[in-house]
């Protein structure tokens, strides 16, 4: 033998599993929600991702090696995750440096003020979609038509989204049942067939990805079906309480960015809680705000606010809430 | 106007209310605390290294205060002045102590002792220490994973990337002995500064019998007693293989570093010997000394040495 | 569905290499060193001296109290040294060094092959002869059996459960055992039921060893009171908490031992050399161990005798290959990265893995990204991720507060991590300095 004997403590070997597999595979779930949205919205979506990801890359390395003067770990995938959440919930027409704004906010400070991947508090492409539709609300809430494949990037039709168009009509005094003909059927929702944010839409895509990452175990069932069920049983109970004012499940389930921030956002690694009793708090919390800020709050969708409220709850869900410890004693 | 008068008025009352209410409260809540605590953590020199053995400055001011006695209280950073402020505020007398400064007892470079199997585990001495004997033959020696280096909160330490051991500045070591308790070897030893910080001390601590001791590292002490034999003083003993220079007694003389066959007794800032310009080199701050030199050096001490006996 | 435990856990890739390789008898070396402490407690204390005589099977160092055993000597020859050599455990430790002449038994040692059904010896005889023979637990703990057997006061013993998961990777020297000494075994389990006083005894076997359950299942009828039962492949069900709550749906409580909960668990090599001393008076000085890796000639199973240096062992299976880096005394996941090839096989060797060296170095570890999958994978439901932070920043008080004592260091955490975070480095260190602050505050 040439070289020498190696010796570490054991465990001597390694799954293999590793950071960049975790993200990539996320990316992959994310590919059919962004099929469709090329699909649905054509060059916009394109260009928009393309900025978002570029941007969100070129931050992420310009503050690693100029500003915290380390070594970039740009390859570890975290970066094009956030660049393609983010583009995912803005509107496939958004001005390009309206994007770059957001990137600059969700890997400046979403994610390195913290100290990079790892540390960050809240969910950065979040942070940087936050940031901007309080900024700028006309840019973010004028989505255009999902009219097909098309080339063009401004002039679009736009749509309101099916959850603004119920609040809009319900401010005016109108009942839900006569504002209901107006909105897509559940079918065209799942399918994509509505106005809203480029990967929102597309609710068969999402559910896809979501069968994928739980096939590969990249992420446990706890948090995206806690947050659907909290929210199905919650809107439930509301619209069986007064049906003229709230919509039903299904039509929650389906609307807004729910099921893109169930599968998606909220189960970003860094921010979310770590034992299985957390997640499922967590979750509970998500879908409960989630509710509350669409049926109660000011604006039409609230799965991004509910998700930023209840990832800075992580910390003290991760200090109070323990797994289930072997052999200790049950009360 | 009146919406002016009513805005100040309105502030004022809130503002005499919250004072009311805090005012009560702090009396209410009021912990009675020694001020001379305060004085006391204001002489310290408010390192917080807990080179005392107190979490902070201020847990060391809280036990001065308490204690009737500070004999035995070092403040490592301050030292003796420190200690006489400390003890003219809480009126006790106080000893002068000795300068110490923190020494690495071993010398097993990359050179003089050989690597046997390299180390993949987490970068951190303890973590060796408990695992196995090390990446040499050598079980005692230091490990080189830099853990005191990490422990030193006073800049006063580095790995020499060459020799794979620490180097204490002796400049900035405050002798807090933060080092000596991170070292899992028990390799750093805080010794007596000395005058003009002149030091000799053995640079080994290992504990194997001579011949398993040598094969592992060429400058071990082999417990071969020569030192113990030619010092005046009494200053050594030889326990466990192991030859150990007792800094009270020892009395700089030399005569230790020159009998050494394994070149294990180091001297440090000590002017060339006369008549031997070769022997410069050992002049050195760092406690490694360049073997090669040394022996050069060594070969004509001993003459001079034989000699001089005479 | 088969029985397994329910928290946490993991399926490394399980690369038996050498299932099929029927055990060999290894070549007695020319000399043999023999530590003084091949098991947990108290070092055994030499009564032999340099230059004496010895036999095969003859007691050369005496237990030094409750929790220790007896050492004898694996061959016949000289004692040419009684010194401190590197061993298993990487640190410079007393040994007993035998120069071999020769083959010569003690006379009382029954050397046949024949099997003897019939357990004559009485429960306390039992228990002697087990302590007398230095036997410990060979499945890698080295804990001495008859500690195990001698049930506390007020604690009852209601089930014996035999070890024969062999959870760890790559390592066959117990399924060749169940294979090979079936009958054996199974006897060796009934002196151990009639030592404890229970009538029920329970072997459980993973159900990636089929022949093995299929073998024993068959040869169990014949036995009063010993079921075979069949697990799902899960490591670490060979921990013996684990395995317990596998077998029998009980937790074992956090600091407690498995008597709490009526079981004494032992393994399958320690029921086989059970059998010998008390049937067949032979001590402890030879047992099975495994020689694999990807790269080896020759992956196989050899009986040794202890004290035999590993490269004899490594020699035997085609020599160390090329692409060695790691050589590892027991499994990956468990065992003990060995630091030369001079080091002598002992009681507590089940198997000699050599890793080739890109497999072996560890990749640089990154930030934790909190994924949480340590948590998952713990079999203790414990936060691994935070351990190890508490241990880095020398929490003590909190790593005990967060039952740093419950870990079995079975590696599931380091395993897993994605980030390549040496978790397990940093908890045992942590693990041992609480240890250390328990012990004192007693």
């Amino acid at each position: 033998m040439n070289t020498k004997v190696l010796v570490a403590p054991s465990p001597h070997v390694h799954s293999g599993d590793t950071i960049q597999k975790n993200m990539y595979g996320v990316v992959f779930a994310m590919l059919p929600a962004l099929v469709f949205s090329f699909v649905y919205f054509g060059m916009g979506a394109i260009i928009v991702t393309l900025t978002a990801v570029a941007s969100c890359y070129l931050f992420e390395y310009t503050i690693q090696k100029y500003l915290l003067k380390g070594e970039p770990t740009i390859n570890d995938g975290s970066a094009l995750i956030t660049g393609m959440l983010l583009a995912f919930n803005v509107p496939a027409n958004l001005p390009i440096w309206i994007i770059i704004i957001g990137a600059l906010v969700a890997i400046g400070i979403g994610k390195m003020t913290f100290g990079g991947l790892g540390n960050n508090v809240f969910n950065p492409a979040l942070v940087g979609r936050v940031f901007l539709l309080i900024s700028f609300p006309v840019q973010m809430t004028s989505w255009p038509k999902p009219l097909g494949f098309s080339t063009s990037y401004f002039d679009a039709e736009t749509a309101a989204t099916p959850l603004a168009l119920i609040k809009e009509g319900l401010k005016k005094g109108e009942a839900l049942s006569s504002l209901m003909p107006h909105v897509p059927s559940n079918m065209d929702m799942f399918l994509g067939n509505m106005g809203g944010s480029m990967g929102e839409i597309a609710g068969a895509a999402l559910i896809l990805g979501l069968f994928y990452m739980l096939a590969k175990k990249i992420i446990s069932w706890h948090i995206p079906i806690t947050i659907l069920a909290t929210v199905a049983i919650f809107s439930g109970i509301l619209h069986l309480a007064n049906p003229e004012a709230y919509a039903g499940p299904m039509f929650q389930l389906l609307s807004g960015g729910l099921l893109l921030g169930a599968i998606f956002m909220a189960t970003d690694y860094v921010t979310s809680p770590m034992s299985n009793k957390g997640m499922i708090i967590y979750g509970i919390g998500i879908g409960f705000l989630t509710v509350i800020i669409r049926a109660f709050g000011a604006y039409p969708e609230g799965v991004s606010f509910a998700i930023l409220i209840m990832n800075a709850f992580v910390p003290l869900i991760n200090a109070y809430i323990k797994p289930k410890r072997f052999g200790e004693k049950r009360k | 106007m009146s919406i002016i008068v009513i805005t100040i008025l309105a502030l004022c009352a809130i503002g005499v209310t919250s004072a009311i209410i805090l005012y009560f409260v702090a009396q209410k809540f009021k912990v009675y605390e020694d001020p001379r605590i305060d004085e006391v953590e204001e002489a310290l020199p408010a390192a917080n290294c807990g080179g005392c053995g107190y979490p902070g400055c201020r847990g060391f001011a809280e036990a001065l205060v308490k204690a009737d006695n500070i004999d035995n209280f070092l403040c490592p950073v301050g030292g003796a002045p420190v200690m006489a402020h400390v003890g003219a505020i809480l009126g006790h007398e106080v000893k002068a102590a000795e300068p110490t400064v923190a020494v690495v007892r071993c010398n097993g470079t990359c050179e003089n002792r050989p690597k046997t199997n390299s180390y993949d585990g987490a970068a951190s001495c303890s973590i060796a220490a408990s695992l196995y004997g090390g990446e040499t033959g050598c079980q005692f020696g230091c490990l080189g994973l830099g853990e005191c280096v990490d422990a030193c909160n006073f800049d006063a330490m580095y790995m020499d990337e060459e020799t794979g051991l620490p180097v204490i500045d002796e400049d900035k070591c405050v002798s807090c002995g933060a080092c000596v308790k991170a070292c899992p070897n028990d390799i750093i030893e805080l010794r007596k500064k000395g005058p003009k910080s002149r030091r000799i001390f053995v640079s080994c601590v290992n504990k194997d019998k001579g011949a398993v001791a040598k094969k592992a590292c060429s400058v071990a002490c082999i417990g071969c007693g020569k030192c113990v034999k030619e010092c005046p003083f009494d200053a050594i003993t030889l326990e466990n293989n192991l030859a150990y220079i007792d800094y009270n007694k020892c009395r700089l003389c030399r005569k230790c570093v020159v009998v050494c066959p394994t070149h294990a007794i180091h001297e440090l800032n000590f002017p060339p010997r006369k008549e031997k310009p070769v022997a410069a080199d050992t002049k050195t701050v760092k406690p490694v000394v360049s073997p090669k030199a040394q022996t050069e050096a060594k070969t004509n001490d001993s003459k001079e040495e034989t000699s001089d006996n005479k | 569905m088969l029985k397994t435990f329910s928290i946490g856990g993991i399926h490394p890739a399980e690369n038996k290499l050498s299932a099929d390789s029927a055990i060999q008898v290894l070549p007695i070396p020319q000399m043999v060193s023999i530590p003084i402490a091949q098991h947990i407690g108290a070092p055994a204390t030499p009564v032999v001296k340099k230059n004496d005589q010895v036999k095969v099977g003859q007691l050369i160092a005496k237990s030094s109290g409750f929790v220790s055993a007896n050492i004898h000597s694996s061959v016949s020859g000289t004692v040419f040294k009684i010194d401190a050599i590197v061993d298993g455990t990487g640190f410079r430790r007393t040994a007993i060094i035998i120069k071999v002449d020769g083959d010569e038994w003690m006379e009382e040692i029954d050397r046949s092959e024949d099997l003897l059904k019939e357990i004559t010896a009485s429960k306390e005889e039992i228990i002697k002869k087990i302590a007398d023979a230095g036997i410990v637990g060979l499945g890698g703990a080295t804990f001495p059996a008859h500690v195990k057997l001698s049930v506390p006061p007020g604690k009852t013993a209601e089930v014996l459960i035999i070890n024969a998961v062999e959870c760890e990777p790559y390592l066959t020297s117990d399924h060749r055992v169940m294979l090979e000494k079936g009958d054996e075994v199974l006897v060796g389990t009934q002196i151990l039921m009639k030592a404890l006083d229970v009538k029920r005894a329970i072997v459980g076997i993973e159900n990636n060893k089929p022949d093995a359950i299929a073998h024993l299942t068959k040869l169990a009828a014949n036995y009063q009171g010993i079921e075979i039962c069949p697990l799902k492949t899960q490591y670490p069900q060979g921990g013996e908490k684990q395995l317990i709550a596998a077998t029998i749906k009980r937790e074992v409580p956090s600091g407690a031992l498995p008597i709490e909960v009526g079981a004494v668990v032992q393994n399958v090599g320690t029921s086989l050399a059970v059998y010998e001393a008390v049937q067949k008076n032979k001590p402890l000085i030879e047992r099975v161990a495994t020689i694999t890796g990807k790269s080896l000639q020759n992956p196989s199973n050899w009986k040794f005798r202890i004290g035999t240096p590993v490269h004899d062992l490594i020699d035997a299976a085609g020599g160390l290959p090329e692409d060695t880096g790691k050589v590892i005394g027991g499994g990956p996941m468990m065992g003990k990265a060995l630091s030369n090839l001079e080091v002598p096989l002992t009681k507590g060797s089940s198997g000699l893995l050599l890793l080739p060296r890109e497999e072996a170095i560890r990749k640089d570890s990154k930030n934790c990204i909190r994924c949480g999958k340590c948590v998952s994978v713990c079999p203790m439901g414990l936060e691994p991720f935070l351990l190890m932070v508490l241990a880095e920043k020398k929490n003590y008080e909190r790593l005990e507060k967060d039952a740093v004592m419950d870990c079995i260091e079975c590696g599931s955490c380091s395993f897993t991590c994605p980030a390549n975070r040496p978790l397990l480095d940093y908890i045992r260190l942590g693990k041992g300095r609480v240890g250390q602050i328990m012990r004192s505050r007693k």
